[in-house]
């Protein structure tokens, strides 16, 4: 995970390790600002399907982030002070 | 819901080996890392860490030595960072460990709730760096930038010790465990979890008491706002920008592109920086400070109206995307205000303990150091509020049970670390500065002569302001005058320009830093103005759903805009009360803010307390029973003060009594009252808010006596009970802490090299 570049100090180690650190980076922040939910949504819908569970509809980019926001309408959650 | 089930103790744990569970997960590496060899990995001691223990012990020493004993005429801010950074990593890897591993016991052969319930929306397993940035968004706001600025009139040390210590022994307490238990309890909120814990009567009580907290901490987060923005059309401007700018990125995310949170967060930030920029050159012309010049109540008024449409307006219109704005300020802020310190590391000329600690006569908060310090600064060492978060969202998002230490001890670890850098910047100003600021216009007069006057009439050594010096600071940071800027926002705001501005842009910059700074405190606090007050209208239509069946229905417009109008009508008032206050709003109203917050924080650790008790656990209950015994005292003590004192400055009933006395006789001015209406809003403002103390004090002591009772049959009958769900085995793994130990990392590699199709799923990896 936390890519440290090898003590050979070979150029294209180091260049690996700082793609992998550089989108490591990436990932994190899409998590917290919340960017990743729709895919993370489609992963789960998809291990279900795989697993057989019947009638999983896979809402659309588009319509999922509509039901997030407007579920949030009816379950609000703190934001502390 | 909440249904008990009795049995030993022990039965918590799950199957003896889970990697083959009684799902028959076959040929699958173990989700756990075993207990074994994670507890002989932490007693490994080689020379390296020996090493690296030692450098941040000794560091943390010095740093503390050099604030505490050594007594120069002025200090370092580099050695706050200092102390504050080494002792957390020790309390961290030490004291956090400990209360895991005899409190919590932790077991990752469990399923948390975002395994077993997994929905892909609201119960989602969570990496757990993306989850710590999530939570810590959450938890931090306006509230670890205000307090330490308004306590530091106390000098620098009484500051810095408690929101240290109190957030290692207290407030990290708090949020883990409450994080823990909820988690254990598929994620169910602090209020049902008080009702299952400590029975009807409190948990009514808690109940009563969480939805009176949140009208005034959103009632006092407003009156902040007001302050600063009051008599300032740049700020006025810039601020109220953010609607539009928020309900374009809403359409943006909206219509245009979906889940392009980054971009648009990215534009919004931008179109932000112009607003601040453009804010300078509209207050410059006639036309603009006409129009955006407000005074007081005026904004107030302003700000009821903005809460209750934006409480009742579509989230995703404006809650949304203003959350998203705000987090990315909050992240960038943050870091640039430490990366700020480090740098400028400026120097701190403030005592260590001023008079106003043992007089109590502080212009700023008035009352001894204690109770009255530990009231000031609440957010940053002890905060009730994160009990709603910590038992609110995050529980939902946990992948794996021994992450809650990372993210909810380590989380509040952080928001100490914001709160000790306001401190910095707030200290690193003049002196005298601070004290024009913050004491109130019933004191200055609200004119640089009155506040020079005011100011160098306290008495203080080395404190020497001139009208120049004030006049020329407001032009500075692009105000009309900074005198009598009460509420701590304004004071942050010129620390941090002065800190910022001999970093990028010198004395040129300083307005924009300043309106930068007021213009990001202003964004978290309205948007905890807008959340609490959705919060608040859920729990008051809950609990009218009890007698009203028609409540419940959350969709049912003509309900939801009744109940939310009653919780604006509600903060609404206390605000416009602050705002009007003869005696000066923050001065008297900011101590029933921190009162409220740490009853709330009573009332978690209370509910914790019987948690602990029902799983037998007595030999560690000092854990729980040390903040809650602090934070009781505390509270009572203050509030018992706020109630019985006879010295008017601090006792509501007090001051009552003398303005009444003082009408009764005839005068027409008394005190800071110079008119007889305004003697008379003394004598109403000073009842309600008595009349606040004494509800927030029994309701608080109703709870803590539920949970000692609680407690105290747990004790006599000696049986274990417990109201968590039933242990569900879990079928994947992650790491807990930041960075995976060799084991972790080891047990990672073998499940990275289980085909993706054979891997039960974990999202977002």
């Amino acid at each position: 995970m936390a890519a440290v570049a090898g003590p050979g100090g070979h150029l294209g180690a180091v260049l690996d390790a700082a793609r992998r650190g550089a989108r490591e980076t990436r990932r994190v922040w899409r998590g917290v600002v919340g960017e990743d939910a729709y895919e993370r949504y489609r992963d789960h819908v998809q291990a279900q399907r795989a697993r057989g569970a019947a009638d999983h509809p896979l809402l659309t980019e588009r319509e999922f982030w509509r039901d997030r926001t407007d579920r949030q309408d009816v379950n609000p959650q703190g934001r502390c002070c | 819901m909440g249904a008990y089930s009795s049995g030993p103790a022990g039965r918590d744990r799950v199957g003896s080996d889970p990697g083959r569970g009684a799902l028959g997960v076959e040929d699958l590496p173990p989700v756990a890392v075993d207990d074994d060899v994670l507890d002989a990995e932490s007693r490994r001691w080689t020379p390296a860490r020996i090493a690296v223990w030692a450098v941040v012990a000794l560091l943390g020493g010095t740093a503390w030595v050099v604030l505490a004993v050594v007594r120069g005429e002025t200090v370092n801010a580099i050695w706050f960072v200092f102390a504050a950074v080494c002792s957390y990593l020790i309390a961290y890897r030490f004291y956090s460990r400990y209360i895991e591993k005899h409190l919590l016991r932790p077991d990752d052969r469990r399923a948390t709730p975002a395994e077993y319930k997994a929905d892909g929306k609201d119960y989602v397993p969570t990496d757990r760096r993306v989850l710590y940035g999530h939570h810590f968004a959450a938890i931090a706001g306006a509230g670890p930038l205000v307090g330490p600025v308004l306590a530091a009139q106390m000098g620098y040390l009484p500051g810095t010790l408690w929101i240290i210590v109190g957030v290692i022994f207290a407030g990290a307490v708090q949020d883990y465990l409450v994080l823990f238990f909820s988690m254990r309890r598929g994620g169910r909120s602090l209020g049902q979890m008080a009702r299952d814990e400590l029975g009807v009567i409190g948990g009514t009580a808690a109940l009563i008491a969480t939805l009176v907290i949140m009208i005034i901490i959103v009632a006092i987060l407003a009156l902040v706002v007001v302050n600063a923005l009051a008599e300032s059309p740049w700020g006025v401007f810039s601020v109220s920008m953010t609607i539009p700018i928020a309900i374009f990125m809403g359409c943006y995310l909206r219509f245009w592109r979906p889940g392009k949170v980054t971009e648009v967060s990215v534009v919004g930030f931008a179109l932000l920086l112009a607003a601040i920029i453009g804010g300078g050159a509209i207050a410059d012309t006639t036309w603009g400070a006409d129009v955006f010049t407000l005074d007081k109540v005026a904004l107030a008024w302003g700000i009821v109206v903005y809460g209750f449409i934006a409480a009742v307006l579509p989230v995703w219109l404006l809650l949304a995307p203003r959350d998203y704005l705000s987090t990315f300020m909050k992240i960038g802020t943050i870091v640039m205000l430490a990366v700020a310190i480090v740098l400028v590391r400026p120097v701190i000329s403030v005592p260590a303990v001023s008079e106003y600690a043992s007089t109590g006569q502080g212009p700023v908060v008035a009352g001894p150091l204690f109770p009255f310090l530990f009231v000031t600064i609440a957010c940053g060492a002890l905060s009730g509020f994160h009990a709603l978060i910590a038992s609110g969202t995050t529980p939902k998002l946990v992948e794996k049970e021994r992450q809650t230490r990372f993210i909810g001890y380590g989380g509040m670890l952080m928001e100490s670390f914001v709160a000790i850098m306001a401190l910095v910047a707030a200290l690193s100003i003049d002196r005298g500065i601070y004290f024009a600021m913050n004491s109130s216009a019933a004191a200055t007069g609200g004119t640089i002569e009155g506040a020079a006057a005011f100011v160098n009439g306290l008495g203080l050594a080395g404190v020497d302001v001139t009208p120049g010096l004030l006049e020329q600071t407001a032009r500075d940071v692009g105000e009309e005058s900074i005198v009598s800027r009460t509420g701590g926002a304004p004071t942050l705001s010129v620390g941090l320009a002065t800190i910022m501005a001999q970093l990028v842009g010198g004395r040129g910059l300083m307005s924009f830093w300043y309106h930068f700074a007021i213009m990001f405190e202003a964004l978290f606090i309205l948007t905890a103005v807008d959340a609490g007050t959705r919060v608040a209208r859920f729990m008051l239509q809950d609990s009218l759903g009890n007698v009203l069946p028609r409540f419940r229905d959350t969709s049912w417009r003509p309900g939801a805009w009744l109940t939310t109008a009653i919780m604006v009508a509600a903060w609404g008032a206390v605000l416009l009360m602050g705002v009007t206050d003869p005696l000066g709003g923050i001065n008297t109203l900011f101590p029933l803010f921190g009162i409220a917050n740490q009853l709330l924080a009573a009332i978690a650790l209370a509910v914790c307390l019987a948690i602990v008790a029902k799983r037998g656990l007595f030999r560690y209950l000092w854990v729980v029973a040390l903040p809650l015994g602090f934070a009781a005292v505390v509270t009572i003590t203050a509030s018992f003060l706020k109630i019985f004192s006879d010295v008017p400055a601090i006792g509501y009933f007090a001051q009552n009594r003398a303005f009444t006395a003082a009408r009764d006789a005839g005068e027409t001015s008394f005190g800071t009252a110079a008119t007889p209406e305004a003697m008379d809003a003394v004598i109403r403002n000073t009842l309600i808010q008595g009349v606040l103390s004494v509800v927030f004090v029994t309701l608080s002591i109703v709870v803590i006596a539920a949970a000692v009772a609680a407690t105290w049959r747990a004790y006599r009958s000696r049986a274990s009970a417990t109201s968590e769900d039933d242990p569900v085995p879990s079928r994947i793994y992650a790491p807990a802490g930041l960075v995976a130990t060799p084991a972790e990392k080891q047990l990672e590699e073998r499940w990275s090299a289980v085909p993706q199709d054979r891997r039960p799923v974990r999202s977002g990896h």
